[in-house]
């Protein structure tokens, strides 16, 4: 599990389901009662324009975090987002 | 817990919810003028109490509960949402719970909603946002939710009334109707042995709590203690928790996440009973639209910059016409004293004390009220969390939190509003960090120290390429202010305000229109408590100072000019002697300063600010302009006997500080010394508004004095690396 993804390698659109908190405890508490829980589907919906924090959907909500929490949020089944390689490929080289 | 006595107590609805749940627009509606704010012993949480009649005629008193995502707490600002719903030492609770949940986001919502309702409270659900709910095709079962959550569920749209005849009559039906014993909240059994173990303490401590009350109360304990801030916690509980989490932890029980998870299983099964709506709710919603311009790296920066470019214009520009207006009134009322109370003493403790001071506290109404207007618009929006989210990278570096940016930014016009405006930054170190470091931007009243300053000692001719020196130095004092105000952050951050890193864990709200009656009343409120506390601390020092500055009077000194006056008036006549008597009133004025305990501390002072450059006249200045910095202007003015009326532009004074020299001869403004002043006044708390503000916000004198003293420790050190640098480097 040590190489499993975590939230702040997701790129924009992607998603990923919760595996599990490592926060310091402060931070694990406040997330998981936020509902970042182990199974919880979350979506990366964009990143701030300086690159940090990160806007994320769950639970029908919006919630920003910064990368460092972000990096505790180890993730399973990820989707990387759809039609990303699409627009991949358009991109001018 | 014993039985309330059948006093005459009025029944009290506490109005609980999540932040963005739309609690502070039914508080309003609840309550309307009769709402009173106050704060909470200790810690800086507002405490906002209102009265509401019921259908059937009854006065309930409301408590807006301090939005909340949960019955736990770290923190005693997180603590006071806890003790509101499940007060210690016998308090009675609420009579009725009225919990607000936004029927879009129901799951979060119903997290804090289960767990007031599993504690046994008498609790009523209030379904917010039905409308928008409605709109994205959500479909929410409400009979079925309140069978499922087991209270009464009522539909909102608070924004427009709808919905309220319902809630006063659950309320009425929750009041009338017997209380009735709830189970506790179920435990899965993993978990169940380290509760029972707490709720066994509890039990020997209070056996008449209810059981569903004990079980949230051992919840709390267990989420709450161990890596906590908070106060008064019995001890024997304290070491039963921890020997309990211990002992969770030993048997490899991660006890936080399985409380939580229990929770948010049971909900996740309730809303998939009762809720119905699109299964794919992202995508075209109007919030993420408007986010995708309001949060894009090139666009969003641009709104950001525009946004904060107007708050900036309101408070310099729009503000002005206002002050100006006040500052009329002011002069007129004094006119008007001095015109109806004989002349003497007592005229001048009324016009030049009390009339200046209530001049001094209103003066700030016009930069608070449009600060707020603009602060009230941007939250209930949605936009400030915006502008936290786009700002935060920047503000963490000197580890500060995204909504500290507007505080800051308020800082180059008044800190007396911005040291307000603070209030919006949740944590509790986070506001005082924001608070102490922002009086030092460089604010608009020190303005007319630099202009007078630069204006003696720096030639307007003088040029370094294209810009003038002046401009050169202006502009470094700016930047000196920018810098000295992130670098403080950044230290009180790791020494008085040390804590654990900040996070940031923020909620960003779907966009909404924002109600005028709750701008306005945010703005009411804003005002008054600024009036009421901050106000009659500087109407008290103004009145000091005008003391300070005025007595005692050489009588010598009064005689001689009596004699001088009589002797104009004897030889001279029309304008001629006008003129004379403004000039001897100004000299007189003068050398009474001198005399006036403000003299006399100022020259005791001198040996002091020496080092600075400063003498005993400048002294005098520094003392006075603790009112406002800039009454160091006039000050100068009444100091070398040209009058109090001088303002910064005036030629006279700008000749007499250029002339003006030191005993030995040499002038006193030299290029150093008037660097040296003007950093000073940049880096010095020299306004006594900024002290009681703080006061007001952080509750106890601790941190204003901290302030004082730290801020001026950095004038001084300032200055004097200024003065003492320069001469080493042969710039004197």
């Amino acid at each position: 599990m040590d190489d499993a993804p975590t939230l702040d390698q997701l790129p924009v659109g992607a998603e990923g389901t919760v595996l599990a908190v490592r926060c310091e405890r402060a931070i694990a508490r406040r997330l998981m009662e936020m509902g970042v829980l182990p199974g919880t589907r979350i979506t990366v919906l964009r990143i701030a324009p300086l690159g940090d924090p990160i806007l994320l959907r769950l639970r029908s909500y919006s919630l920003s975090i910064r990368r460092r929490e972000a990096a505790g949020i180890v993730l399973s089944d990820v989707r990387e987002p759809v039609g990303a390689q699409a627009l991949a490929e358009q991109a001018p080289s | 817990m014993t039985a309330a006595p059948a006093l005459a107590r009025r029944p009290r609805i506490a109005l609980a919810g999540n932040p963005n749940a739309g609690k502070t627009t039914l508080f309003n509606a609840l309550t309307g003028a009769s709402a009173r704010t106050g704060n909470y012993p200790g810690v800086t949480v507002e405490r906002r109490t209102g009265r509401w009649r019921s259908p059937d005629g009854r006065e309930l008193e409301v408590l807006d509960v301090p939005g909340t995502y949960s019955l736990s707490a770290r923190s005693p600002e997180e603590q006071v949402a806890v003790e509101a719903l499940l007060p210690r030492g016998g308090e009675p609770p609420p009579d009725v719970v009225v919990v607000l949940a936004d029927a879009g986001a129901l799951e979060r919502h119903l997290y804090l909603a289960q767990q007031i309702a599993d504690a046994g409270l008498p609790t009523i659900l209030g379904l917010n946002f039905m409308d928008e709910a409605r709109r994205a095709g959500v479909r929410v079962d409400v009979e079925a939710l309140a069978a499922s959550v087991g209270v009464p569920v009522v539909p909102l749209v608070a924004t427009r009334g709808e919905g309220l005849d319902a809630l006063a009559a659950a309320i009425t039906g929750a009041l009338a109707g017997e209380p009735r014993e709830r189970p506790p909240e179920p435990l899965t059994p993993i978990v169940a042995p380290y509760v029972r173990e707490v709720e066994a303490w509890l039990e020997g401590r209070d056996p008449d709590e209810p059981p569903a009350a004990r079980r949230a109360r051992a919840l709390w304990a267990l989420l709450s203690l161990g890596d906590d801030e908070l106060e008064g916690v019995d001890p024997e509980l304290r070491a039963r928790v921890e020997a309990a989490q211990a002992r969770a932890s030993a048997d490899g029980v991660e006890l936080d996440r399985e409380l939580i998870e229990a929770r948010y299983r049971r909900i996740e099964g309730h809303v998939r009973a009762v809720v119905a709506g699109p299964r794919v709710e992202r995508g075209a919603s109007v919030t993420d639209r408007i986010d995708g311009v309001l949060t894009h790296p090139v666009l969003g920066m641009g709104v950001f910059a525009l946004v904060m470019l107007a708050l900036f214009e309101a408070l310099f520009r729009w503000s002005e016409p206002l002050i100006e207006g006040i500052e009329a009134l002011v002069g007129l009322a004094q006119a008007l004293v001095r015109e109806v109370v004989p002349d003497g003493p007592f005229a001048a403790l009324l016009a030049d004390g009390v009339v200046a001071g209530v001049g001094n506290v209103i003066v700030f109404v016009p930069q608070i009220a449009l600060l707020f207007v603009f602060i009230a618009v941007l939250e209930d929006s949605g936009y400030l969390a915006r502008v936290a989210f786009v700002i935060d990278r920047l503000m963490r570096g000197v580890g500060l939190h995204g909504k500290a940016f507007v505080p800051l930014l308020s800082g180059f016009a008044c800190a007396v509003p911005a040291v307000l405006a603070t209030r919006t930054i949740e944590s509790r170190k986070d506001r005082l960090v924001t608070m102490l470091a922002l009086p030092l931007m460089s604010c608009s009243a020190r303005l007319p120290v630099y202009a007078l300053v630069i204006a003696v000692v720096f030639p307007a001719d003088e040029r370094l390429g294209l810009v003038s020196i002046g401009a050169l130095v202006l502009f470094s004092m700016y930047a000196l202010s920018v810098v000295a105000t992130l670098g403080a952050a950044a230290v009180l951050r790791r020494t008085v305000l040390r804590g654990p890193r900040p996070a940031l864990v923020l909620e960003l709200p779907p966009y909404r229109w924002p109600a005028p009656r709750n701008v306005l009343s945010t703005v009411g409120r804003r005002v008054k408590d600024f009036l009421v506390d901050a106000g009659t601390i500087i109407l008290a020092i103004t009145i000091v100072l005008w003391a300070l500055l005025s007595y005692p009077k050489d009588e010598s000194v009064s005689a001689r000019y009596a004699d001088l006056r009589a002797e104009a008036a004897a030889t001279l006549d029309g304008e001629a002697l006008e003129a004379r008597a403004s000039a001897l009133a100004a000299a007189e004025a003068g050398e009474q300063a001198r005399h006036s305990a403000a003299g006399r501390i100022g020259l005791a002072l001198e040996p002091l600010i020496e080092p600075l450059g400063f003498d005993w006249r400048i002294g005098i200045g520094l003392i006075a302009s603790f009112a406002a910095r800039e009454v160091l202007v006039s000050t100068l003015g009444i100091v070398w006997g040209i009058g109090e009326e001088e303002d910064e532009r005036s030629p006279p004074l700008r000749e007499a500080l250029r002339d003006a020299t030191r005993e030995d001869g040499t002038p006193l403004f030299t290029p150093l010394t008037g660097l040296a002043l003007m950093v000073f006044f940049v880096l010095a708390a020299q306004c006594m508004s900024t002290v009681a503000v703080v006061r007001r916000e952080s509750g106890s004198w601790k941190w204003p004095l901290l302030m004082v003293a730290y801020m001026t420790a950095l004038a001084y050190l300032g200055a004097l690396l200024v003065q003492q640098g320069g001469q080493i480097l042969g710039l004197g």
